[in-house]
Order: C-alpha cells, then structure tokens, then sequence
C-alpha cells in the first residue's frame, strides 16, 4: 500500500502513525511501500491500496494525483480536503485565491496555487471515500481489513444524530438550543460533540439524504441569522453538497438583508 | 586544468517531516555554492478564511493549520480570544490547559524522537525498519506516544484536531473517574521517560558546536509551556504583544513559508532554546535526570534536540501528575466572555517552539485580521545557516549518498512541521 499527501494538514495520516503496536502488526499484513512521513518513499511504485490525503490545490498536484491513480488498483480518499476539498475550499466560494495570496504572500507571483481546492474525486476515479476531519484509526483499518479479506469495504453514511441517539445522549438542539449539524452530518466519529456537551460542527461532512433545508431554518427557529447559519454551513465541507446550496443561500439572503 | 568536483543534491521531497518540503544543494570546487530548503506545501490561506468567524469557529478551524500540534494552535488562539476581550483568568481553566497541552508534547515528542528522527542516527531508512533490531525502544516510545494521545483525548475526545476547548475553557470537565484511571498510568510512564532520556542520550549524536541564537517564553516559575514573556539569549525580554516589534517575517522566491528573523539574524525556536533558556525552571527530579546524562545544558550542539525533547516528555509527564492529582471537576469549566471589538495576541511554546498568534475581532466577536507565525517557519533561517555549517564541518568530501543522508539528518533534527522526510532528500548528481 502506500499513503500520499497533497494539501493537507497531515492529521489524517496520523490514524496510522498513531496506532501504537497496531501499526508494527500493520506491517505483517500489509507493505508499505510509500509513506513519506513514516520513511517509506517510491511513489511511483505500482499498488494495490492508495490512500491519499489532502485537496488538490496547484498544478502539480493535479499531474501528481493522475499518477497515483494510474499505479492504483484502489484509491481511497482519507479526510475532508482529500474527500471534499476540506477547510481550504472555502477559497472557490468566492473565487477569492488572487486576493487572499495577494493579502499574505509580499511576492504573490512566488506561489504557486490553482484558483479553487478541490476533492480527489474532481481530477481522477475514486474507489473509496473516508469522510471526516480527521478520520480515525478505525475506518483506515476496516477499510483495510476488508480489502485484505477481498470484501467491499462499507462506510456507514447515516446521520451523526442516529449515533448519538443510540448513545442515549442527551439532545443538544432540542434541550439546550444551540445549532446542531448533527442531523445532517456524516457518522463516524462516534458523536464526540454531544457527548461533550457541544454542538457537532460538521467536521464528517454531509450524510446521506441530510434534510439541509430543514435544519437551517430550525437554526433560524433557533434565533441564529442569516450569516451565522451561513457560517455553520460553510465550515469544513464547504465545496461539499448540500452544504454549499444551503450554505450559500442564506449568505445571499444577509446580502439582501443588508442591501 | 584539474576542475573542481561538482555535486548537485536536490531532495524534491523531505522524508520522516511532517509535510512538503524539499532541498537544493550545489557544492563546487569544496564550496556550497547554493543552499536552499524549500517548503513547498501548498498554501491554504488560513489567515484569510479565519475572517468573520466566531470565536469557537475560530478554535476549531485553527486546529486544523497542523494534525500533530492542534492543542498548540488551540491554546494560542484561546489566550488572543481572551486578552481581546478581557476575560479574568481561572486557575482551574489554567491547569487543565496546561495539562491538555503536556498530552501534546508527550505525543508529538515521542513522535518525533521514535518514528521520524532515531533511524537517523541508527542507520535505518524507517522506525519500521527499525523494529527488528530494536523492538523495546520502539515499543516504549509508541506507548509514550499513546499516553499523550490518551492524555489529550481526556480534555479534547480525540488527539487529532480536539472538540472539548471553548472560548473561555472546557465544554466539559473531565471524568473524575478517568482521570484516576490514567493517573496510575501517567507515574508509571514516568520510569519509562527517565530511560528514554537515558537512552537518548546514548545515541552516537554528532559532536558540532554552532554559534545560535535561542528563543522560547520564560515564566517565573514554570517551564515555559502554556505562556511566558518572550525572551532570548542575547538578552530579549519582552511581552508577547511586543513580538512584531523585534521579530520580522520576509519571503523568499523557493518557498512557501515565510522566514522570520530577530534584530537581522536568524534564531532557533523549540525543545533545544527552550531548555538552554529554561533549564533552572525544570522540576528537581527532571533536573536530576538530565544531570546523570552527564550532558551538558546550555548546549551548542543542534543534535542535543532530541535529548531536550526526551527531557520535556519527562517534564510533561511530571506536570500532568502534578495537575491531575488532586482532580476535582469545578462547578463552571469555562470563564465566560463578552465579547468586544479590539486585537488579541497569544503565544504559546507548541512542540516545535514558539507559536504566536495576533488577531483583530470586531464588536461581535468575530475575527477581522488574523496574523500566525509558527515555529518552523522561524527556524527555517536556523536550517539553512545549520545545513551550511553542518555539511562544511561533516566534509564536502564526503560521497553524494553521505552527504544527502547528514543533510536529511540535519534537517529532521529540527522536528519541522512542514506538513512530511528517509529519502526525504533525493539525489541528482553532477559531476564535471
């Protein structure tokens, strides 16, 4: 297998690195022929398992994603920017790249950077896609061990709200008041959010069917404004549907607001 | 005419680093000619996406500038919300934060120590490949790696971008019952860190004095850790508000990390600087710990870091204990804010040195201007001058392979957060 990393912040890779003794054990049942940050390097080597970390985001990456897939037999997405294009995609909102490298960089012409972040799945095939910022230990080795076993690998894409439900936790929006994404985000984290007392933030992206619509207006129910949902829509997964139309709605709607 | 041996070593993409960097080395005629390391990881602009977000919004997405120091960025965004908009300081918040914050260390060091800096001075192109020779070791530090881990998932649910900070504290106290749980876990490791610095230091380290500069907080009692006044060993000390006052950020065509310089020169931040600065500050049973070391501090050799770092995992672990010990869960977990319009700064000592952050909210709380700084941009000056220094002592005459390899050593050493570095350094070779 090997592990490649585009733009990122390396959390995701940790799922592995920070295994313990697993990752020792890891190593009899798997090669791990490219994995930068661990030592391994020849990512030009042909593969069964790729997983890739990070959004797209220069031109070479570009090329470079396109030569992963071709020595791939399975290409799995890890995280948000490798699945969804992450944190750094609020970026292709507003086509706002030139300006924002122009407000940081003294010499902008330095850099070199595609306009928009986007998802592995916008540049070549993807087998398998592990949602969450980050993802953990867990989905990276049952998606391996399934792999191994020569079975589909399965990735529960119900609501975060199911999880928490069964965890008998008490309900954040419904008793405390506070905006929930809960109902409209992706399982896998085990309902940490809740647990602790918070508000999900959405960081596992959106889960299948989310009823977005809804929730926003529940949020307004909630006495939260236009920006403010805007806001919790267009978060981690902001290039990400349906949380860039709900999102970018109701950005629009404070713009009328304001006008 | 006989013509000088010319080597060219280019290493597109650093191994055993946390991110994308790479480097560029031309020697002639037993001269460096050109050296650069190039941090090529593409930006993502998170000063600018930080704008109009709220101060928990702000706390969660800072988290995710770095997968292995996101408490760092927490913490330091947190003191900037707070010095913003006023907010007393609880004592409680405090200890927690800091013991929070000595999971990171604990994790990250030991990291760093097992799994991306010891191949490098036992000969082994990965830990992996290291597990063989040395499976104690390596079994050691990555149930170190997993105490911190376990350390930070107490206060944040999980090690890699944590939920449990609020502006103002904790959404929640942790358990009393796994805190007495871990806390037996946390004395017994504090055998186990005591060997690691042992063991560290037996490493066959290189021997090279170098001439640095050194920067890290200073506290009146504590190891710098959660804050401090920035100070230097030329004799800096300041506020952490006065930073952009000494310190300059300047770019450079090969990179996309900005370069920080103090007074003109480049300096080091990190485990090394703050230990040279900080060494009267550590706890008496870690001081004699390092004093059966028999290694000298302040020391002018870069390659003691992993002997510091070995040091601050022992100290952090003392200081979890210390924290945790008497644990009863307060009433209220978090101060809380009004906010207000007005800038805020923080810094913080993350593992690989000093993080400072400055931001400007308006009356709503949401932030207007960010402004980060994080420590391996600040040592990326400290590399470049240290690779210079390094290779010239090592000996240009070294073959190609030798030479690549001291270079990747040399910059590993520096733990840098690029975002990723064995073959960290691939070679091209010219020879005329």
């Amino acid at each position: 297998m090997a592990v490649h990393k585009f733009s990122s912040c390396d959390g995701c890779q940790l799922a592995l690195l920070n295994l313990g003794e697993s990752l020792l054990a890891l190593q009899e049942a798997v090669e791990i022929v490219h994995f930068l940050e661990a030592g391994p390097s020849d990512p030009e080597a042909p593969v069964d398992i790729a997983f890739v970390e990070g959004s797209i985001s220069t031109a070479e990456e570009a090329e470079r994603i396109a030569r992963v897939r071709e020595h791939s037999r399975y290409l799995v997405t890890i995280g948000a920017c490798a699945t969804s294009g992450g944190l750094q995609a609020l970026r292709n909102l507003d086509r706002s790249e030139r300006a924002w490298r122009e407000a940081i960089y003294a010499r902008p012409e330095f850099i070199d950077s595609l306009d928009q972040a986007t998802p592995v799945r916008e540049h070549v095939a993807v087998d398998l896609e592990l949602w969450g910022c980050p993802i953990n230990g867990r989905q990276i080795l049952g998606a391996i061990a399934s792999l191994l076993h020569g079975v589909p690998p399965i990735e529960d894409a119900d609501k975060v709200c199911l999880e928490c439900k069964r965890q008998g936790r008490v309900c954040t929006l419904v008793t405390r008041g506070v905006p929930c994404m809960g109902p409209v985000t992706h399982t896998g984290c085990g309902a940490l959010c809740p647990a602790f007392g918070r508000d999900c933030y959405g960081c596992y992206g959106p889960a299948e069917n989310p009823n977005g619509d809804a929730l926003a207006r529940r949020f307004e129910g909630l006495g939260l404004l236009p920006e403010a949902i805007a806001r919790h829509f267009l978060f981690i997964h902001s290039h990400a549907e349906p949380f860039r139309t709900v999102g970018t709605a109701w950005r629009a709607q404070r713009e009328k607001d304001d006008a | 005419m006989p013509e000088g041996r010319r080597v060219e070593i280019s290493v597109p993409a650093l191994a055993r680093v946390e991110g994308e960097g790479a480097l560029a080395l031309r020697i002639q005629n037993d001269r460096i000619e050109h050296l650069a390391l190039s941090i090529f990881e593409p930006p993502r602009y998170f000063e600018k996406l930080l704008e109009g977000r709220d101060p928990q919004q702000l706390i969660d997405a800072v988290a995710r500038i770095c997968g292995i120091c996101p408490a760092a960025y927490q913490m330091s965004a947190s003191q900037a919300i707070e010095d913003a908009f006023g907010a007393e300081q609880d004592g409680w918040v405090r200890a927690m934060r800091r013991a929070f914050y000595c999971g990171e260390w604990i994790q990250s060091h030991a990291l760093h120590i097992h799994l991306l800096a010891a191949p490098d001075f036992l000969g082994y192109e990965s830990a992996l490949a290291m597990a063989a020779e040395y499976p104690d070791a390596l079994r050691r530090g990555l149930q170190l790696q997993g105490l911190g881990n376990e350390l930070m998932r107490l206060f944040g649910a999980r090690s890699v971008h944590p939920i449990g900070v609020a502006p103002g504290g904790f959404h929640r106290a942790p358990d009393p019952q796994a805190v007495s749980a871990l806390l037996p876990r946390l004395e017994a490791a504090l055998a186990e860190a005591e060997a690691l610095l042992a063991w560290t230091a037996a490493l066959p380290l290189p021997q090279q004095a170098q001439d640095f500069v050194s920067v890290a907080l200073r506290h009146p009692e504590e190891y710098p850790l959660y804050s401090g006044r920035i100070v230097s060993s030329e004799g800096l000390d300041i506020a952490v508000s006065e930073y952009e006052m000494h310190f300059e950020e300047y770019q450079r065509p090969h990179s996309t990390a900005l370069f920080s310089r103090l007074q003109g020169r480049d300096y080091l931040v990190g485990p090394l600087a703050r230990l040279n600065l900080n060494q009267d500050r550590l706890p008496s049973p870690v001081a004699e710990a390092l004093a059966r070391t028999g290694i000298a501090f302040p020391s002018r050799n870069m390659f003691h870091s992993i002997v510091a770092r070995a040091v601050e995992i022992l100290l952090a672990l003392h200081e979890a204990v210390r924290l945790l010990r008497d644990y009863h869960p307060p009433k209220v977990t978090a101060v809380s804010l009004t906010p207000r319009a007005g800038v805020g700064y923080g810094a913080t000592e993350a593992p690989r040195g000093l993080l400072w952050h400055r931001y400007r909210f308006d009356e709503a709380g949401r932030v207007q201007e960010a402004r980060i700084v994080p420590p391996t941009s600040q040592n990326q000056a400290r590399i470049e001058r240290d690779l210079r220094e390094s290779l010239e002592s090592f000996g240009l005459a070294h073959d190609d392979e030798a030479l690549r390899l001291r270079a990747e050593m040399v910059i590993r050493n520096y733990d840098p957060c690029i975002s990723c570095a064995t073959h960290f350094l691939r070679l091209r070779t010219e020879r005329r």
